[in-house]
């Protein structure tokens, strides 16, 4: 077993592909995936085209980069200018454009910017430099225990140069906000397996309960994704909505108990803005007030001027699956990976660059 | 909208190889120094029978799994010639070099020069060093600049459709071992770079069979086809063909980054004559660098201006260039 290539089986997904074809359903259906790494690996191996044609993929807020709005990106970049700052961050954050630069335009003007791949990279930055050094906090559940754990290590060895710019956003009020839409219609949820691996399945258990609509747990290799597309239309086909588990060699419903400590011990519930959602009510983690200290917003102040967005980018709409990214008419001209005009363009987790690059 | 801001800086992602380093050689360079050997941009220039070629070399870490930056900087201008149908004779070797370098350190570096130039065959025929203050270099930077005689005739309007596509082993092994090799991930692997001069190796396979090679470096696969291809045909690849090492395979999964973008440095993508592919492709396997040489797709009318790749899915997926740099300073 070397879990890719068993996962990838041409055979396989074509049987797959088949079986849901079988499955009549007359009306049109919308499943919507909310992580990057689902938008990623469905246009990766176009698992899009073995959908029946009244079967629709959406992809919804689950690119951690495109979710964050240009105020925060604005604020990082902001600090980056500062004297006695190094931001350390995850790569994708480096060229989304915030409403009037970037953070790898500012590297290239001189400021103190580092890509690390985890957050605790930041502390050994940390004890070599007497600057301050931020960590850009941004992501979901996923990135949080990792986040978390980096704070409260730099409480015990007592590291005061270390800071976050708190940025991490949670999945569940997000999903309820889009269900809430009556704009936007979803038959059926293709549940973050990296997200539901920490936090379990079981704070997702209201969406068939109260709003009637499918979800099925999904990993991220084209097997996976089949199956939990197939678990999504059998639910919708036979109105019996709930959360099916397809990912059970990763996911449990109540999550990884040693993340989620971390998390609650370091973070809390706070209402955060979402770019093109708005601010949603504990959608977002802030510190917890003895950890506060670590909140570089309340060590330095930071003045930034109103944030504002290019007036064609519908990064928002795309996010709540209204449009498809070549509805928007920055597509393809001027925005594009290289000229990226909104985040969804940027990240490779995003949506516009997913359908750019993919087809 | 311009596609070159001039208040625009420099940015990484310009030396990355993609669509940004296109940019700045069409609007910056080629705007001025415009003319009919450099108006070809192929990786080198043909000068009569002679063929001129020249690469800089920063890699970061100088010292990795398989080889060096003085290994680069010998297999990197050989391959550049070997590509254009060249045979390589001599070399020029620049050096800029930090001050308070370890001279044990470039010691290290000019044997290994020495050898695989020998190897080749290839001399080292002149040279220049210049040395920088400390923290204005990066320990060493090194140029080669490479002259060989053109043996075969080879050329971007020989490929036609109907060709077949053969890569000479298996991609991503230098981009994944540098990545590797900066330790950022504490994972062990017996990872190496597939860092070496390919003239030994294709020698053998030259002849009028031979319709254009290029070797995949920067930006990997998807950045040479993307090159490569024209807007009267495309290239279809296979993925299932597309020779990937098990641990490369999983670092790439596990990073995010797609296999055929990362850097080779001892690998060529050659474009040969449909029914004589497979004699080739012997000739290839008889050699140890040409060990894993597989026929990854073909040169196809049935799409155009594209380079489309048939996944395992058995759907398809449009190949495009890779846009930014996926590590920095890989070669």
């Amino acid at each position: 077993m070397k879990y890719i290539d068993e996962f990838r089986d041409a055979e396989i997904l074509r049987d797959w592909g088949r079986k849901i074809s079988l499955i009549k359903v007359s009306k049109s259906i919308n499943l919507m995936e909310v992580c990057g790494t689902h938008t990623v690996s469905i246009h990766r191996f176009g698992l899009h085209k073995l959908l029946p044609e009244n079967v629709k993929h959406i992809s919804g807020p689950g690119c951690p980069v495109c979710v964050t709005p240009n105020r925060y990106i604005d604020e990082a970049i902001e600090l980056s200018k500062m004297e006695d700052i190094t931001i350390v961050t995850f790569g994708d954050m480096v060229r989304v454009p915030g409403s009037r630069s970037s953070l790898e335009k500012e590297k290239a003007e001189g400021a103190d910017i580092k890509v690390v791949y985890s957050p605790l990279d930041s502390l050994k930055i940390a004890e070599e430099t007497e600057k301050k050094v931020i960590f850009l906090a941004v992501g979901f559940e996923t990135t949080a225990p990792t986040i978390a754990a980096t704070v409260a290590e730099a409480r015990k060895r007592n590291i005061r140069n270390f800071f976050i710019l708190p940025g991490n956003k949670t999945m569940p009020n997000a999903m309820r906000s889009l269900l809430k839409d009556r704009d936007i219609k979803i038959d059926g949820f293709l549940l973050p397996g990296h997200v539901t691996t920490i936090t379990g399945f079981r704070e997702y258990e209201f969406i068939p309960r109260d709003f009637g609509v499918a979800c099925a747990v999904s990993g991220f290799e084209p097997a996976d994704i089949m199956l939990a597309f197939n678990s999504l239309i059998n639910q919708i086909k036979t109105e019996s909505p709930k959360v099916e588990n397809v990912y059970q060699r990763s996911v449990k419903r109540d999550g990884n108990p040693y993340a989620k400590v971390y998390i609650e011990r370091v973070f809390e519930p706070i209402n955060s803005e979402w770019r093109g959602l708005g601010e949603i009510e504990h959608s977002g983690l802030g510190l917890k007030d003895e950890f506060k200290s670590f909140d570089i917003r309340n060590a330095v102040k930071i003045d930034i001027p109103e944030p504002f967005e290019h007036p064609g980018c519908r990064c928002g709409d795309v996010l709540k699956g209204k449009i498809n990214p070549s509805d928007c008419p920055l597509f393809g001209d001027p925005c594009t990976p290289d000229n990226p005009i909104g985040p969804c363009m940027v990240s490779s987790e995003g949506s516009c660059s997913a359908y750019y690059k993919y087809g | 909208m311009p596609i070159i801001n001039m208040d625009d800086k420099i940015l990484l992602s310009h030396g990355g190889g993609g669509k940004k380093t296109q940019d700045l050689i069409r609007h910056i360079f080629l705007e001025k120094f415009s003319n009919e050997e450099l108006n070809e941009l192929d990786d080198g220039a043909v000068i009569g029978d002679m063929i001129i070629t020249t690469d800089s070399f920063v890699v970061n870490p100088l010292f990795f799994p398989g080889g060096d930056i003085g290994k680069l900087s010998i297999s990197g201008t050989v391959n550049d010639i070997v590509a254009m149908g060249g045979t390589p004779l001599f070399l020029s070797a620049g050096f800029i070099i930090e001050e308070g370098f370890p001279l044990e350190d470039l010691k290290k570096i000019v044997d290994s020069m020495s050898n695989e130039a020998k190897a080749v065959p290839v001399k080292i025929v002149t040279g220049d060093t210049k040395v920088v203050e400390k923290g204005k270099g990066d320990g060493i930077y090194i140029n080669t600049t490479g002259f060989g005689k053109k043996t075969l005739e080879l050329g971007l309007e020989r490929i036609k459709p109907g060709n077949k596509i053969i890569i000479t082993g298996t991609v991503g092994d230098h981009g994944a071992s540098i990545l590797l090799s900066r330790n950022q991930f504490e994972i062990e692997s017996g990872l190496k770079s597939d860092c070496a001069p390919l003239y030994g190796l294709l020698k053998s396979i030259l002849s009028e069979d031979i319709k254009f090679m290029r070797d995949p470096t920067r930006g990997g696969l998807a950045a040479v086809l993307n090159e490569i291809v024209r807007k009267d045909w495309g290239i279809e690849i296979f993925e299932d063909k597309i020779p990937i090492r098990e641990d490369v395979k999983g670092i790439c999964e596990m990073l995010g980054i797609d296999p055929i973008t990362m850097a080779n440095e001892g690998k060529m993508v050659i474009f040969v004559e449909g029914d004589r592919v497979e004699e080739t492709l012997k000739t290839l396997h008889m050699h140890p660098l040409g060990r894993d040489a597989s026929i990854i797709g073909k040169v196809t009318d049935q799409i155009k201006g594209r380079v489309v790749e048939r996944t395992v899915a058995g759907t398809t997926r449009i190949i495009d260039m890779p846009s930014g740099e996926s590590l920095p300073r890989i070669c």
